[in-house]
């Protein structure tokens, strides 16, 4: 079992992921190709515009009016992303199998992060849960995608801590991340890939072809 | 038995169902809508079926990429609940939550690839037109940028295919059809209406004239057929300016009619065929510049929207398109029209944004600009620029019976908007905007006066000396 999960298991989970996002992408492009209003009203520049606008933290004026939820939503977002990659028990995974490595983050911060992600995860919940607006939008698929999106980081924060069994944890941990990684491509997640995309194109829109700023 | 076979001879006389999935081409039907009033039409609807199987072709054909992507990716965040003034105005109900609105009628047409029934249909229009005015605002705070606006402006497409479509949004087009204007007023209606404001005022502007169909010249003006129609004062105070102005100017005969309600309609063919008209116009008459009257969907049709209906690869129309407060701001600044500082509006006064050629098109600073010529105590609304709330009439919605109720509980927004301000005076260079504005005092009765620039400007220009009359000068507005 061990060995399946962390052996080809990651395999095939990195494989399903990045294949499918590919897939996903270049499915879209294509889409986009046919669709006559896509590319004529691309720009490059309002596209990077309104990027580094949108990543910027209290930039628009929408984040500026919810303070609690930009700083909680940043928070979130950037801990999921940067995490498992600079996680240094990943890295040695890396390394032992293929001999490459990368920076990382001291394992405390690292822990610390895990906690923002799991406090988010629940501050999420809550708000679907109790937000009339949130509630009214929220469908039993969004549970389920907070549950995957979370659930590799209660299970790597508890194995790390070494509670419980802690081969069973790392067990679960593993199954985690892959169920993860394989959903991205395939659910409502894919807003992780498409963020670029429909940014720039809004961006593009508004700059280019409604001359205003979308911020 | 000879009764019966009478009656049922006359049946498909009498009984020209009211609804269907075409848009109206001829005259006939037109007035049969038009003499129904929407009684018999809804009723019509409630039994009227959806044909699934064209549905799900016109999907195929129509629902591309960015609207799929856009429907796949949203969050359900609820970031955008806010944006909206219909989820203002209606005390935060869930229900107006744009990413609902849209994920529960064309996120459910999409999942279901238009196998849905009559009920459902209904509900979508219910939706798209009656608790949305397509002003974009939204899409422009979504993190992900998806445009509500745009996708329901797409809705609307797919319920007029289906016939599912507001009474007076089905006759918006068919007018389009049958005359290529929003109202029956034909070319020669509009020449003669020319003719007579000409008449009217030369007295007071010797040598005034509206030149129709003047090739080669500098300005080819376009407007709405509310002007001609209803009011032709304005017709003859643009004439005025740009007299005054010295403006080598013309309007068109045919293509003389800028707005489109085709467009808020959904009816996509027809949209093609009217933008196609004012651009025939500017290439037969070879002018250098379009300037559209002040109406701000006028201006999103022409020269925002229409091109890409028109299929132009350049993205933009055969001439350079202005609204009306761009051409006011240059005459202002080249000296053009000189208005006498000491005519400027005394009384604060506040500004609408028309999210159609300010979220869709820009021009803030503009009408700004202009301001600061005519009023000495300006006062911005707040939010103001592109973030400003639509006026709450938008997207056709002034015009639709059906949905007077959900207006004029929208129009709150603006209301409080203005009573922030503290002013009583708003000035609006929108042909919309106005009128809901108009119904606003009329509903909420907050005691405040509205105007389009041009009366404005007309009260403060100063006519130059080799252009007064003889005798004496002596303003002619009314
Ligand atoms: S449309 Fe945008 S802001 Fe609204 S719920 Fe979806 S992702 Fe969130
Ligand atoms: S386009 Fe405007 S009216 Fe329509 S949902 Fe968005 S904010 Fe509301
Ligand atoms: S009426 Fe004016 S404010 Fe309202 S949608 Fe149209 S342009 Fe925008």
């Amino acid at each position: 079992m061990y060995e399946f999960l962390s052996g080809p298991m990651v395999w095939i989970a990195f494989i399903i992921f990045i294949a499918g996002s590919l897939y996903r992408i270049i499915y879209m492009l294509q889409g986009a190709k046919k669709d006559k209003i896509v590319f004529p009203h691309m720009s490059f520049k309002h596209s990077v515009a309104s990027l580094i606008h949108w990543m910027i933290p209290f930039n628009s004026r929408y984040m500026r009016q919810r303070p609690i939820f930009t700083i909680i939503s940043f928070a979130f977002h950037i801990c999921l992303v940067f995490t498992p990659i600079f996680l240094l028990a990943h890295i040695v995974l890396f390394d032992e199998s293929w001999n490459i490595s990368w920076w990382h983050i001291p394992d405390e911060v690292a822990d610390w992060m895990a906690i923002v992600v799991i406090a988010g995860g629940i501050f999420y919940l809550l708000r679907r849960l109790t937000d009339p607006v949130v509630n009214n939008v929220t469908d039993a698929s969004d549970y389920l995608l907070l549950t995957i999106t979370v659930l590799p980081f209660i299970t790597g924060f508890i194995a790390y801590h070494q509670w419980f069994d802690n081969r069973t944890m790392i067990i679960l941990h593993m199954i985690a991340g892959e169920i993860m990684l394989i959903a991205i491509p395939f659910t409502r997640l894919s807003h992780m890939l498409f963020f670029v995309f429909t940014r720039a194109y809004y961006g593009s829109e508004s700059g280019y072809i409604r001359r205003s700023k979308d911020w | 038995m000879a009764e019966e076979a009478k009656t049922q001879e006359e049946k498909p006389q009498d009984k020209r169902p009211l609804v269907s999935r075409v848009p109206v081409k001829d005259k006939e039907m037109l007035d049969l809508l038009l003499a129904d009033r929407g009684v018999t039409y809804y009723e019509e609807m409630k039994k009227f079926p959806v044909d699934t199987e064209a549905f799900k072709k016109t999907l195929d054909a129509s629902c591309k990429s960015r609207i799929r992507t856009w429907l796949k990716i949203c969050a359900h965040c609820g970031m955008c609940a806010d944006t909206c003034f219909f989820y203002l105005a209606n005390d935060r109900d869930p229900k107006q939550v744009p990413s609902y609105k849209i994920q529960s009628t064309l996120g459910e047409i999409v999942k279901r690839n238009g196998d849905v029934d009559t009920d459902f249909m209904i509900n979508c229009m219910d939706t798209a037109w009656g608790k949305c005015t397509c002003c974009n605002r939204c899409g422009m705070y979504c993190p992900h940028g998806i445009d509500m606006g745009v996708m329901f402006g797409y809705t609307r497409g797919l319920c007029f295919s289906q016939g599912f479509v507001p009474h007076e949004m089905k006759i918006g087009s068919g007018m389009h059809w049958i005359f290529n204007a929003q109202m029956d007023v034909t070319v020669e209606d509009y020449v003669e209406t020319c003719e007579w404001m000409v008449e009217e005022n030369e007295e007071y502007y010797p040598g005034l004239t509206i030149p129709v169909d003047k090739v080669g010249a500098d300005i080819m003006y376009v407007v709405n057929a509310r002007e001609p129609k209803h009011y032709p004062q304005d017709l003859a105070v643009a004439a005025i300016l740009f007299h005054l102005a010295g403006e080598s100017w013309t309007v068109p005969s045919k293509g003389w009619e800028g707005t489109s309600l085709a467009m808020f309609a959904g009816d996509w063919a027809c949209c093609k065929q009217q933008v196609e008209n004012v651009y025939a116009a500017m290439e037969r008459l070879k002018v250098k510049r379009y300037v559209g009257t002040e109406c701000g969907h006028q201006h999103r049709a022409t020269i925002t929207e229409g091109p890409y209906w028109a299929g132009r690869k350049s993205g933009d129309p055969p001439v350079p398109g202005l609204h009306y407060v761009e051409w006011v701001l240059e005459a202002l600044e080249t000296g053009k029209l000189k208005l006498d500082p000491a005519k400027k509006i005394k009384e604060p006064c506040t500004l609408q944004d028309p999210c159609n050629y300010v979220r869709n098109h820009g021009l803030t600073d503009v009408t700004r600009k202009i301001m600061s010529y005519i009023a000495e105590d300006f006062r911005e609304m707040s939010p103001n620029r592109e973030h400003n709330f639509c006026c709450g009439g938008g997207g056709g919605m002034n015009g639709i019976g059906r949905y007077r109720k959900e207006r004029n509980i929208g129009l709150k927004v603006k209301r409080d908007q203005i009573l922030a301000t503290g002013t009583k005076f708003v000035v609006s260079a929108c042909h919309n905007c106005w009128d809901a504005i108009r119904d606003l005092e009329e509903v909420y009765k907050i005691g405040i006066k509205w105007s389009f620039l041009k009366p404005i400007l007309l009260e403060m220009v100063i006519v130059p000396d080799h252009l007064k009359p003889k005798e004496e000068e002596e303003g002619a507005n009314e």
